[in-house]
């Protein structure tokens, strides 16, 4: 018998051929280069996924990989402050962990050992005094599927943040990895990890953006560990060029008492998947997924959730607003399960969604999968168009069409807005929002 | 102000004005009253510029000018409100920033600068105490969860802070008790002056008692079949319609 000849795809055969020039920059004697080499071997086997997957089904990768990515940015480039300030929320204090095509700006971040740690995942994966951190914690969450092994096979820089026990973060932390698209094609795979320790408190605010009209992509990992009675506050801003397409890979795992909410603003980029996932190992667990999506053109946005319910007496809440305009397609998957212990469970989720043209779609899938006999799981979505009947209402009392359209639009994202609790950021979304709808008109009051 | 020259319209190619003739001048209180069905609602809606009534033909003169081919806001703009029968439930959007966005919006219309927070809180302080509405009120969500009453108010209240030149009152006194509906007529005469005119559409004469009628007009199948004075709606509260509708059949 003989094995049947399978053609690699270019960009793995180029990611995988690059890994050994990889090694050449980093400490290959760290235990954690085990897990590197591991996780290429999982991606050689498992590769990128197609739509034949189930979970691939309405996101095809095709189009984002078909082009020759530099994976290695050669060039260190530099930016100015002044030229990037708008992606910060700089009205504000706040820690800054700044990276430009992958490489750490140190002028651009604000970064902290005082107290807790904000800095760098290069030097979390190197220095012994991070060790027992990084064993304990260091792909622990992440799936073994091919994207999340192959980003943990490349895993070298990105955020590592470790707040100790009782420790109340003022100050909101920003994550932004820019890409100036020196070099044509940009692929990127940053690495974050972020520990609450017992009692702790920290909000962290996440964006990717590109600086170029070339294709940028980006395959990301975060993994975030709330320990018992830890409070984590994480928004994730997307809000990036055409040419840029981002896949999130987000894992969070909580102990008992703790409190995550993830919330998701997507309002542009070519593709975006968000592979956002909690297992709940305790009682008395809180998690709350929150996105509103905007988006119009050609746009896509993949929204994958799955919460699991592991013990008893917790609650998870999704919430998700999706605004589809012009050919823009959407999808969401709510997968909950709640294991045969997990009794108590309360389980919310909800996926609501508007079209505003007949090109735009979204597909919405609720998939849950209970065994216990005592929970309370709840799950709905909507699929509409806006209410004429309001519309005129509004349009009555002198506000014009588009106007009456963004005010409609805000308000039906509203609940979600109203959870986020860093107020410059708030208005920041608020302003988005306005500009996204094509109107100036102050939502707030 | 407002002339109004043999209106048909339909909706769904189902002709429901057919030749529709009224004149309002300034500081007049027209009441248009009729059976179920006669197209009292239909008149409002076409005249606030709902989208899905046909102007078939006839015209619609507002100081002279033609509004027929102007959107819904542009009609707001230049003075016209339509109190709503069933005024429209819209989560997340509280009345003051309703109000406000609706006011910027007319002056933004008119060239007029936006109004200053302050002067706007003021105003909105003053016309609620007209209307006896609540403070804490204005925060919540457009009429969400409002009772019927309370919806009423809000849209009087909506009206004496836009303060229009011509206000149509669509069944504004159904679903009122008697101190709600005292409320709201209060409010509206208050409102009442030279320059603004009053259409008031009713079913019952009740309304009529407090908000008192220059003319009253009986609509019936899409006609306006009788007019008269303030005794007109006396005659059809003691008599019901049906005594309209005999003397159309006989004529």
């Amino acid at each position: 018998m003989s094995k049947a000849v399978v053609k690699e795809h270019p960009l793995k055969e180029k990611l995988v051929s690059s890994f050994m020039a990889f090694e050449e920059t980093i400490d290959v004697d760290s235990p954690v280069h085990d897990i590197r080499i591991e996780a290429l071997k999982t991606f050689e086997d498992k590769g990128f996924p197609s739509k034949r997957e189930e979970a691939w089904k309405y996101t095809s990768l095709n189009a984002i990989l078909k082009h020759d990515y530099t994976v290695f940015p050669k060039v260190d480039a530099s930016l100015d402050y002044s030229k990037v300030r708008d992606y910060f929320v700089h009205d504000m204090d706040s820690y800054k962990i700044v990276f430009v095509d992958g490489k750490y700006s140190s002028h651009l971040s604000q970064t902290t050992h005082e107290g807790i740690d904000v800095c760098l995942m290069s030097s979390a994966l190197t220095k012994p005094k991070y060790q027992l951190i990084i064993q304990r914690y260091f792909n622990k969450t992440a799936a073994k599927d091919g994207l999340s092994s192959l980003n943990t096979a490349f895993s070298n820089e990105g955020a590592y943040i470790h707040i100790p026990k009782n420790k109340v973060v003022e100050k909101p932390i920003q994550i932004i990895h820019f890409a100036t698209g020196n070099e044509a094609a940009l692929m990127l795979q940053p690495r974050n990890l972020i520990v609450a320790e017992e009692n702790s408190y920290v909000q962290i605010i996440e964006r990717h953006q590109s600086l170029t009209d070339h294709p940028v992509l980006t395959n990301s990992v975060t993994e975030i560990f709330a320990n018992k009675r830890a409070i984590v506050d994480y928004y994730k801003l997307q809000n990036d060029k055409e040419g840029a397409s981002l896949i999130d890979n987000t894992y969070v795992e909580q102990k008992q008492e703790s409190v995550a909410r993830i919330h998701t603003f997507s309002f542009g980029g070519k593709l975006t998947r968000n592979n956002l996932n909690f297992y709940q190992n305790g009682e008395r667990i809180d998690s709350t997924l929150k996105g509103i999506t905007i988006i119009g053109n050609k746009q896509h946005v993949d929204h994958h959730t799955l919460v699991h319910h592991i013990e008893p007496n917790c609650e998870s809440h999704q919430d998700y607003k999706g605004i589809y305009g012009d050919a823009a397609t959407g999808v969401f998957n709510g997968k909950v399960i709640v294991e045969k212990e997990a009794q108590k469970t309360n389980a919310f989720q909800a996926n609501n969604n508007v079209l505003l043209s007949d090109k735009a779609s979204i597909n919405t899938k609720p998939q849950l999968e209970i065994f216990a006999d005592d929970v309370k799981c709840s799950h709905g979505c909507t699929i509409g168009q806006l209410d004429e009947s309001a519309m005129f209402y509004l349009r009555s009392r002198g506000i014009p069409e588009k106007e009456a359209k963004a005010l409609l639009m805000y308000a039906f994202g509203n609940n979600v807005l109203n959870s986020v609790k860093i107020p410059e950021l708030k208005q920041r979304i608020t302003k988005l929002i306005a500009e996204k709808l094509g109107v100036n008109i102050g939502f707030d009051l | 102000m407002l002339k109004i020259n043999d209106l048909h319209a339909s909706v769904e190619d189902k002709a429901i004005l057919r030749g529709i003739n009224i004149e309002v001048k300034p500081g007049e209180v027209h009441a248009i009253m009729g059976p179920n069905g006669s197209g009292k609602s239909t008149l409002a809606s076409v005249i606030a510029g709902k989208e899905e009534y046909e102007v078939d033909s006839g015209e619609i003169l507002l100081d002279g000018e033609n509004i027929d081919e102007l959107s819904a806001e542009e009609r707001a703009h230049k003075g016209i409100f339509m109190s709503f029968q069933y005024p429209v439930e819209i989560p997340g959007v509280s009345v003051t920033n309703f109000m406000k966005t609706a006011i910027n919006e007319t002056r933004k219309a008119q060239g007029l600068e936006e109004m200053p927070a302050n002067e706007m809180l003021k105003l909105i302080r003053q016309k609620s105490e007209l209307l006896d509405i609540d403070r804490k009120f204005l925060s919540r969500s457009l009429n969400e969860g409002f009772s019927g009453g309370e919806k009423k108010r809000n849209e009087i209240f909506q009206m004496a802070m836009l303060e229009p030149k011509l206000a149509i009152l669509d069944e504004t006194d159904s679903g009122l008790d008697i101190d709600a509906l005292r409320i709201v007529a209060n409010g509206v005469n208050k409102l009442r002056s030279k320059d603004n005119a009053v259409i008031v559409i009713t079913h019952y004469q009740r309304l009529l008692d407090y908000i008192v009628p220059d003319y009253v007009h009986v609509l019936y199948e899409g006609r306006i079949v009788k007019s008269g004075t303030k005794e007109l709606a006396h005659e059809l509260e003691a008599k019901g319609y049906d005594w309209i509708k005999e003397e159309i059949k006989v004529s």
